[in-house]
């Protein structure tokens, strides 16, 4: 289903008079505005994260992906460059990349069905039979191999990150993200990254309600309750919200208090001794000081589909793909740094624990956001109240009883898809 | 203990012959799932040794000596904080896992441990009455004979898809 705009609902759709305060439960199950959503988000004017520069380190290197439901492939070129492609033969459509990951230095890229064959930018170069067999059939003389070409997506780097975009106009990711929001990226990823492992998860749920989810402050500790549980007295409780200008993309951080710096503290710089905890297991908290701003939980979001955390010293990009109206794909990329040693690759491996699909402090939010796809799927003419924290969207000192990184996404949400 | 799997394929293993032997570990592997099916959970770290490794891991990231997987375990106190955590924080939709499992390839190292690999195919069931398959793969364990009974030293459960539905809670 293509929809050009918000009009072309079949039932018209216009956001409630008390702005983002309220969520109308439409906009989690209505297909037309997922489609719409596919068009005027994913397809339009933003960033989308493709995979990591690490992911296709040699020429012909390629990895398959999804902007939205769109199949993407990118893939690294002779000359080292990244380029991204809709995975879609120019003849019939077809899927040219089959697998997840591979190389396609030798041959370039052919798609199965009738062996037209790409170049590694995703240029046609030849196709099968063009002459025809003995004489008969082939080509017209005016077909031109030049005018075909697999359609180009934008592509921009950043920080070892691929991001694509179906605008040819966009800003620099950092003027995307914007200087309050991207030290916290540069931060996190500006240097030689390893990978640790990747795993995903299927939510039932429409992709914004992980978005939401992750934006969520208000939640954190009343529904997750693994630290209150185990008693772990965390001393990090300082913190807070930094809004993009745009309120599309937040930061939430917890900094730990600065303290005494003790002889104990000072030989490693490891910090498990800041955590008492009734765990059995107390090596799950280990951590140790990585970075001098003293924050030890940051999440970070980047509109529409993407999250970032660093927790203790466990690195992750969160990316979460669409599957349809009410499932998603959460996908778990677990990272170190190159010159990680030993013990600390340990430690960001035990940290694990602490997230994902198994996290023993946030596993509830594979089922959360099902829960009020349950709760909500026949009730489109209700909305969610939300207003925790104010009614605005602006940073704050407090990070957990507010609602206003929600509240920002919704704002951002409302521009890119005309519902103002 | 290594946050990586021991490497079983190039060990100087030898066959198991003595039948005794390969009775006390098929015990082992059957008493292991029975339990955790049966949510007699508490059980559930004593199948190890004290400084026994647990992970779950898709075979993508198993495949590539990634050591990140989707649940670890160094020891039976991170078990026993796990078992706790499930049991009074963690909050999830009620659901049952029923597992089947295959006859186990069996090996003895030098230092008289047994590898043991078989397959394993579960089945979970919802509150509603929902049953899907919820997992496939295999466990690669590493089995000490030394004590009274056969304890896991090493097990990895390798899951042939990197994708979970929805979450995981309880041991597999």
């Amino acid at each position: 289903m293509v929809l050009a705009d918000a009009s072309e609902l079949s039932e018209p759709f216009s956001w409630p008079g008390s702005g983002v305060t309220r969520v109308p439960f439409r906009l989690f199950s209505d297909p037309e505005i997922y489609a719409l959503e596919q068009q005027r988000i994913f397809r339009g004017r933003v960033w989308n994260y493709l995979c990591l520069e690490i992911d296709i380190p040699n020429p012909g290197d390629f990895k398959t992906t999804f902007i939205g439901e769109t199949p993407i492939v990118v893939i690294r070129d002779e000359n080292g460059d990244i380029n991204a492609l809709v995975n879609r033969c120019a003849h019939k459509g077809a899927l040219v990349c089959l697998q997840e990951r591979g190389n396609k230095a030798k041959n370039g890229m052919t798609c199965v069905y009738h062996s037209w064959t790409y170049d590694l930018r995703g240029q046609l170069k030849g196709i099968a039979f063009r002459n025809g067999i003995k004489g008969k059939g082939g080509m017209p003389d005016d077909f031109d191999p030049a005018k075909h070409r697999m359609q180009r997506i934008n592509v921009e780097i950043y920080c070892g990150l691929v991001f694509g975009s179906f605008a040819d106009d966009m800003p620099s990711m950092e003027d995307y993200l914007g200087e309050k929001l991207s030290w916290m990226v540069k931060r996190n990823f500006d240097r030689p990254l390893k990978p640790l492992g990747v795993h995903s998860q299927i939510i039932h749920n429409n992709w914004k309600l992980y978005a939401e989810n992750v934006r969520d402050s208000y939640h954190a500790t009343l529904l997750h309750t693994f630290y209150v549980t185990f008693k772990v007295n965390r001393m990090d409780m300082d913190g807070g919200i930094v809004m993009g200008d745009d309120k599309w993309h937040h930061i939430s951080y917890a900094k730990r208090h600065e303290l005494d710096e003790t002889d104990e503290y000072d030989k490693a710089g490891v910090h498990a001794a800041q955590y008492e905890s009734k765990l059995s297991g107390p090596e799950l908290l280990k951590a140790w000081d990585e970075f001098p701003d003293g924050i030890t939980h940051c999440i970070q979001t980047v509109f529409p589909n993407l999250t970032f955390h660093y927790t203790l010293n466990s690195l992750c990009v969160r990316f979460f793909v669409p599957r349809g109206v009410d499932e998603t794909e959460l996908f778990w990329i677990y990272l170190g740094y190159e010159d990680d040693t030993e013990e600390q690759t340990r430690m960001r491996v035990v940290q694990g624990n602490l997230t994902g699909t198994a996290g023993l402090v946030s596993l509830e939010d594979g089922c959360i956001n099902e829960f009020v796809q349950r709760g909500t799927h026949m009730s489109a003419d209700k909305e969610a109240f939300l207003e925790m924290g104010g009614r605005d969207a602006e940073s704050s000192g407090n990070s957990r009883a507010t609602e206003a990184a929600i509240r920002g996404f919704w704002e951002g949400y409302c521009g890119i898809m005309g519902f103002r | 203990m290594s946050i990586f799997p021991a490497d079983v394929a190039n060990s100087n293993a030898t066959p198991v012959t003595d039948p005794i032997i390969r009775q006390q570990v098929e015990d082992l592997l059957i008493d292991y799932v029975h339990a955790v099916d049966d949510f007699e959970l508490d059980r559930w770290p004593n199948f190890f040794t004290e400084d026994g490794i647990y992970q779950i891991i898709p075979r993508e990231s198993y495949d590539q000596n990634l050591p990140l997987g989707i649940l670890f375990c160094d020891g039976r106190g991170m078990m026993v904080d796990r078992i706790l955590a499930l049991e009074t924080a963690n909050i999830f939709e009620p659901h049952t896992n029923s597992h089947i499992t295959g006859r186990p390839k069996l090996s003895q190292n030098d230092d008289d441990t047994i590898n043991a690999r078989s397959n394993f195919n579960i089945t979970r069931t919802m509150q509603d009455g929902r049953m899907e398959i919820y997992a496939t793969g295999k466990y690669i364990d590493v089995i000490t004979l030394a004590g009274d009974k056969p304890l896991f030293q090493d097990r990895r459960v390798v899951l042939e898809s990197r994708r979970v539905d929805i979450l995981l809670v309880y041991p597999l």
